[in-house]
């Protein structure tokens, strides 16, 4: 489904990543780790089309197409979801109003019919019960004033609700308690299916108990050194990351 | 170059939607301004003398006026003696109702969306449609005489119910108040007159049309509203004019009288021509609007879209002489490419327990400026008068320009006024967003705005605002990506 290829980019003249090699198939999921400034978020705002990194190098094909050719909004379009670190405010705009813009475009894109406030609404009650929110926070402007875990729920509400085939969970597990992580996991699990895939783009493996994944990649300045199994994570959580900066920077020399 | 600059740099205008003019024959007074214009407008309007007199006073005054400066705009000095201060549709026959009407006339507010056939009006909204400087049609004047209730062009107010012109004319905007209100007291030419009785409730909305349609033609109407005690009323008022590469001047008065527990509601959506997207051309709209609680617990409240006008200079006001009154002003003003505009409000608390409340929302794109003037003016007897204000700015770009200037002036101590401003930029991080969720920058746009302006927008009657906020979107069409 997806395929990076020597994947090189920076921000501002400073490369942040440095040839990265990944591919992922439908119905995986693929966690990345690796410690503060190693490029994981900048992987994921890369592959969702975030401008201000520039793609210096390399190629990134999703479902036969060069994705790296396509606006932001079309790679939405074609299936690619950034669940965001930091979901934007947007106030004035409940969650309800947006989401059914966003659903209506996606829908025009894909040469469906648009749903109308019925339909819109009877999908949406369908999927709050997924993450467990509330409709009173659907007509609330868009993340303003949300608690942590009410952003992050809101997002896996979002990914219900537009069906991606490609959904990058981008630090999802920040800021949220226990239970809100087991309800923000679960959620995820329910929509996984063959057809789709998943990157979760993690920093502790505490995550990685709820949402399983099949492989495993550190990354460290900006490639990945280490790709293993679940395994690998634990691994991490006992030895912490220097052991896999000590080997890469071996490596390296 | 980040994105946000560069979609912003993109800057094109969508074409103004109502730009087009028709070619009619027009009854029109000589170009120039004097006293023989004035007379002659006077005369085509059958005028009693009083009001002619009243026009010459006017004039008088205006010649030793000086056009103010004050204002955060700049624009070339308009010749006022190369105007034409009236220009009509000729009709062979004055028509005595809307089937008399000159097809061609009515085509052009059908092109407008203004449906002048009461068959086809939607119901709920009587319509009075002022063409350059008259008055084609009022719809629905029956159904509402029935009520007691007169809705009708000015003229025919002068006409009809001279005793209540002369009572109310200048008597909320006095004819010396300014420069262009001076103006407009000489040759204003036509406008709506609408009287409510006491204790009716105006059961539909009342609506005034504005098109210009001439060219070199200044259109200087005035409306008069009047509640009588314990009655209500929501009007609405709406304007477009032809994509001409001159300027023209639009300088109207609007007063409204609110008398012992009337309601007035005034909603505009302002569309002009703005001026092309290097700002040739476009409507300099100069008005004033006033509007008195002149009783107890007596309500008025504006609320206006301002998406048009080259440049716009406009402070719709408030004076709360009743005790326990209550003025209000919902502003949005959108400018873009080269537009500026400078606009606010006045509360002038002068009874008891007096409450206004003022939220202005500026939006500025390309090259434009934006000024919010404010004055809060609380005298000495109004005990517990409370003003509540919030001025926010969002900007688009980073060639345009916001501005806020609040005046205050407390003369009792027992006055509580709040003053909240805040401005923003529409991020990049809110259009990636929006972006990554599959919606298009341009809908990004839109959607941000009319969330920004919402709470203004929630003041306007529910058809009315639907359109307000599909002019919105349309104004800053192309403003990004």
């Amino acid at each position: 489904m997806l395929t990076i290829k020597n994947l090189h980019a920076s921000i501002e003249g400073t490369p942040i990543l440095k040839g990265i090699n990944l591919e992922i198939k439908a119905g995986e999921i693929h966690a990345i780790m690796g410690p503060n400034g190693s490029g994981k978020s900048t992987l994921a705002s890369v592959l969702a089309g975030r401008e201000e990194y520039e793609v210096t190098e390399g190629e990134v094909n999703f479902k036969g197409k060069d994705l790296l050719d396509l606006a932001p909004e079309d790679r939405a379009r074609e299936g690619v979801f950034l669940a965001f670190q930091y979901p934007v405010e947007i106030p004035g705009v409940s969650t309800t109003n947006f989401l059914r813009t966003a659903v209506n475009q996606v829908r025009e894109y894909r040469g469906q019919d648009p749903l109308d406030a019925v339909k819109f609404l009877s999908v949406m009650k369908e999927k709050m019960k997924l993450v467990e929110i509330d409709q009173k926070l659907l007509s609330r402007s868009l993340n303003e004033g949300f608690s942590g875990g009410e952003k992050k729920r809101n997002e896996i509400f979002q990914m219900a609700m537009l069906e991606p085939t490609l959904s990058i969970l981008d630090e999802t597990d920040s800021g949220l308690d226990i239970d809100a992580l087991k309800i923000v996991s679960n959620g995820v699990n329910k929509l996984k299916t063959s057809e789709t895939a998943t990157i979760v783009v993690t920093h502790y493996q505490r995550l990685l108990d709820y949402i399983v994944p099949d492989f495993v990649h550190v990354l460290y300045n900006g490639r990945i050194v280490k790709s293993g199994t679940k395994d690998l994570a634990l691994e991490l959580e006992e030895k912490g990351y220097d052991w896999i900066k000590e080997e890469a920077d071996a490596a390296s020399v | 170059m980040s994105k946000d600059n560069q979609i912003l740099e993109e800057f094109t205008s969508k074409e103004y939607e109502h730009g087009w003019s028709v070619n009619y024959e027009a009854d029109e007074a000589p170009i120039g301004l004097n006293e023989d214009i004035i007379r002659w407008i006077s005369a085509k309007k059958e005028e009693p003398q009083w009001l002619l007199d009243w026009r010459l006073k006017a004039f008088k005054a205006w010649l030793d006026m000086k056009e103010p400066e004050w204002a955060n705009v700049t624009y070339p000095k308009i010749d006022l003696q190369a105007l034409r201060y009236y220009s009509a549709p000729k009709q062979s026959k004055k028509p005595k109702n809307l089937d008399e009407i000159d097809p061609e006339l009515l085509q052009i507010y059908e092109r407008l969306g203004i449906s002048l056939n009461e068959q086809k009006r939607l119901q709920g909204i009587a319509v009075d449609a002022v063409l350059d400087s008259v008055s084609v049609g009022t719809t629905f004047k029956e159904t509402l005489s029935k009520l007691g209730i007169v809705f009708c062009s000015f003229s025919e107010a002068v006409q009809e119910h001279p005793e209540l012109i002369k009572k109310y004319l200048g008597s909320v905007v006095p004819m010396t108040d300014n420069y262009y209100a001076a103006l407009n007291s000489a040759v204003f030419s036509d406008g709506s007159f609408c009287y409510i009785p006491s204790g009716v409730r105006c059961p539909m909305e009342l609506s005034t049309y504005f098109r210009i349609n001439a060219a070199n033609t200044g259109q200087f109407e005035r409306t008069l509203i009047v509640a009588e005690d314990d009655s209500y009323v929501s009007y609405l008022e709406g304007c477009t004019a032809p994509q001409r590469d001159e300027n023209q001047l639009h300088a109207a008065v609007v007063e409204i009288y609110a008398a012992k527990n009337a309601e007035v509601k005034y909603s505009t959506v302002q569309n002009w021509f703005p001026g092309d997207k290097n700002g040739k051309g476009g409507i300099y709209n100069f008005v004033t609007k006033r509007g008195i609680c002149a009783g107890d617990n007596s309500k008025i409240s504006w609320t206006q879209v301002e998406t048009g006008s080259a440049v716009t200079w406009k402070y719709p006001s408030c004076i709360l002489k009743g005790d326990n009154s209550v003025g209000e002003f919902y502003s949005v003003a959108v400018t873009n490419n080269y537009q500026q505009a400078d606009t606010g409000t006045k509360m002038i608390h002068i009874g008891k327990n007096t409450k206004s409340r003022i939220v202005s929302k500026g939006i500025s794109a390309g090259h434009s400026q934006n000024s919010y003037r404010g004055q809060v003016q609380v005298m000495k007897r109004a005990t517990n008068a409370r003003n509540f204000s919030q001025c926010d700015s969002l900007l688009m770009g980073s060639k345009c320009g916001a501005h806020t200037f609040p005046y205050i002036d407390i003369q009792n101590s027992s006055a509580m006024v709040e003053h909240e401003a805040t401005t923003s930029k529409i991020g990049e991080d809110q259009l990636f967003y929006c972006n990554q969720r599959g919606i298009s920058s341009e809908d990004a746009v839109a959607l941000i705005v009319n969330g920004y302006a919402k709470e203004v927008l929630n003041q306007l009657p529910m058809e009315f605002a639907v359109e307000a906020q599909k002019l919105l979107a349309l104004t800053l069409e192309g403003s990004v990506g």
